[in-house]
C-alpha cells in the first residue's frame, strides 16, 4: 500500500513539475497572435470554464424558469392579463372619447355651415321594435323640440322628431317604412320623393320620365315637404330600373350610417309646416 | 545521494560547463549539466532525477538567456525517465551506461528541438549529426565520470592503506 502511495506521489510530483515548466515557458513565449502564451492558454482554458459555467447556469436557469419557477410565471401572467384588460378598456375609452370628439366637431361644423338654429343631441336609445326604425334622443320639449323637426347629422339627413317628451324625443329615421321626404337629384335637379323601405335603403319615387337619373347621383332634400331644410344630403342612387320610358325603380343608399349614429342636430328653425301648424293652433 | 551532494554535483557541472564554454568552440560540444542530471538520476532514482533536472535546467536556461523552462522541462523529463530506468534495470556496466547516457542526450535534444519548433522559437536546419555527436560525447563523459567516481573511494582507501604500511 505504501509503495502504491509513493508511486502515486511520484506521479503527482512529475505531473506538477511538468505543468510548472509548461506554465513557465508559456509565460515567456508569445503566441502567433502576439499574446503571451500563458495568457492565451490561461484565457483559453478559463474561457472554456466560463463557457461551461455559463452553459450550466443557463441550463439551470432554463430549467428553473420553465419548470420550477412556473408559479411566479403564473402570477406574472395573471398580473399581465389584468393589466392588458385594463389597458384595453382604457384604450377603448380613449378611442370612444376621440370618436365622440370627432363627431361633435363635425356636428359643430355642420351647425355653422347650415346657418340654422339647431341643438345638439345625444342618442340615448334605439328602436324598441325591429319593424320601426326609430331612435331616442336626450333633448325634449323643454329644449324647444317639437314634432316634425328635422334631425340631421354631418353626413346627411337622419329623420324627424315624432314624439317629443319633456326631456327626450323619439326620432323617426328616414329609412323607416312610414317616413318620406321631398328630394331632388342634385345633378339634374329632377324632383321626387324618397320613401323609407324599413331597411337600410330608400326608394325614390315620382321622378319624371324625362328626368336624367344615373347611378351615383347625389340626392338631397328639396324642402317641399316643409320638414327638412333644402339641400341636405339624403344619399346616392345605386340602382336605376326603367320600364319603357318610365322609371320602375330607383334605389337610394342613405348617406348616413344609422347604426353608427351617436350625436345629431335637431333643427329648431321653424319650417313652413311647423309655422303652419303653429298658426293653425 | 544526499541533497547537498546533488547540489554540489550540479554546481560543479555548471561551473565547468560555463568555464569550458569560453574555450571550447566548434562542432563538438558537451552538456555537462545533462551528464550530471543523468548521473544523479541513475544513482538516486526518478524523484531526485526529476528535481535535479528541474533545478539544473532552470538555472542553465536562465544563464543561457533563452526561454526559461525549456531546458528545465527537457532535463526534468530525462532525469525522471532515467531514474526509472536506473531503478528498473541493472546499469552498472560501462556499455549500458553509455547507452543510457546516449539515449538520454538524444531525448534531451529531441525535446528541446521539438519545443523550439512547436513554439516557433528558432529554425533548425539538420540537427541530427550535431545532436548525435553531442550525445556520444555526453555518453562518453558520463561513463568516464561514473567510472571515476566509483573508483575514487577505492583509490583513496588503497592510498591510505599504502601510507599506513609504509609508516610501519
Amino acid at each position: 500500500m505504501a509503495v502504491v502511495d509513493i508511486k502515486q506521489r511520484v506521479g503527482y510530483l512529475f505531473l506538477a513539475v511538468m505543468v510548472g515548466h509548461v506554465i513557465l515557458i508559456s509565460a515567456q513565449v508569445n503566441s502567433k497572435s502576439g499574446v503571451p502564451m500563458l495568457e492565451a492558454v490561461t484565457f483559453g482554458i478559463f474561457s472554456e470554464v466560463q463557457r461551461g459555467t455559463s452553459s450550466g447556469v443557463s441550463v439551470f436557469r432554463r430549467v428553473w424558469n420553465r419548470y420550477v419557477g412556473l408559479r411566479a410565471v403564473e402570477t406574472e401572467n395573471n398580473r399581465l392579463k389584468a393589466e392588458l384588460s385594463e389597458t384595453q378598456v382604457q384604450l377603448q375609452q380613449q378611442k370612444a372619447m376621440a370618436d365622440r370628439a370627432k363627431g361633435l366637431e363635425q356636428l359643430l361644423g355642420l351647425r355653422d355651415r347650415s346657418g340654422l338654429n339647431t341643438t345638439a343631441s345625444q342618442i340615448i336609445a334605439g328602436s324598441a321594435s325591429p319593424d320601426f326604425r326609430t331612435l331616442t334622443i336626450d333633448k325634449g320639449s323643454v329644449d324647444g323640440l317639437r314634432t316634425d323637426m328635422a334631425v340631421i347629422a354631418p353626413s346627411g339627413v337622419v329623420g324627424r322628431v315624432v314624439v317629443p317628451t319633456v326631456r327626450a324625443a323619439k326620432v323617426q329615421l328616414l329609412v323607416d317604412h312610414n317616413a318620406a321626404a321631398g328630394a331632388l337629384i342634385e345633378r339634374t335637379r329632377a324632383q321626387g320623393v324618397v320613401i323609407g323601405s324599413g331597411e337600410n335603403r330608400l326608394r325614390l319615387d315620382y321622378v319624371s320620365e324625362s328626368s336624367d337619373v344615373a347611378v351615383g347621383d347625389l340626392v338631397v332634400t328639396s324642402g317641399i315637404d316643409g320638414i327638412y331644410p333644402k339641400g341636405f344630403t339624403i344619399g346616392y342612387i345605386d340602382v336605376v330600373e326603367k320600364n319603357g320610358t318610365a322609371y320602375k325603380h330607383i334605389s337610394v343608399r342613405p348617406a348616413v350610417d344609422f347604426s353608427r349614429l351617436e350625436d345629431v342636430l335637431v333643427v329648431l328653425t321653424p319650417t313652413p309646416l311647423h309655422q303652419a301648424t303653429q298658426g293653425g293652433e | 545521494m544526499k541533497a547537498a551532494g546533488v547540489i554540489v554535483a550540479l554546481a560543479l557541472a555548471l561551473t565547468i560547463q560555463t568555464t569550458l564554454a569560453k574555450f571550447v568552440r566548434g562542432p563538438v560540444s558537451v552538456d555537462l549539466v545533462l551528464v550530471a542530471v543523468v548521473y544523479v538520476a541513475l544513482t538516486s532514482g526518478p524523484v531526485t532525477g526529476l528535481l535535479s533536472g528541474t533545478l539544473a535546467g532552470v538555472i542553465q536556461d536562465s544563464l543561457a538567456a533563452q526561454v526559461i523552462g525549456i531546458g528545465g522541462l527537457a532535463k526534468s523529463l530525462v532525469g525522471f525517465v532515467t531514474g526509472i530506468i536506473g531503478t528498473q534495470f541493472i546499469v552498472s556496466q560501462p556499455l549500458p551506461r553509455f547507452v543510457v547516457f546516449f539515449v538520454a542526450s538524444v531525448a534531451h535534444q529531441a525535446i528541446i528541438i521539438g519545443l523550439g519548433v512547436l513554439l516557433d522559437l528558432r529554425t533548425w536546419g539538420r540537427p541530427y549529426a550535431p545532436a548525435l555527436v553531442q550525445a556520444a560525447v555526453n555518453a562518453l563523459v558520463g561513463v568516464l565520470t561514473l567510472q571515476l567516481v566509483e573508483l575514487l573511494p577505492g583509490a583513496v582507501e588503497r592510498r591510505k592503506m599504502a601510507k599506513t604500511r609504509l609508516r610501519r
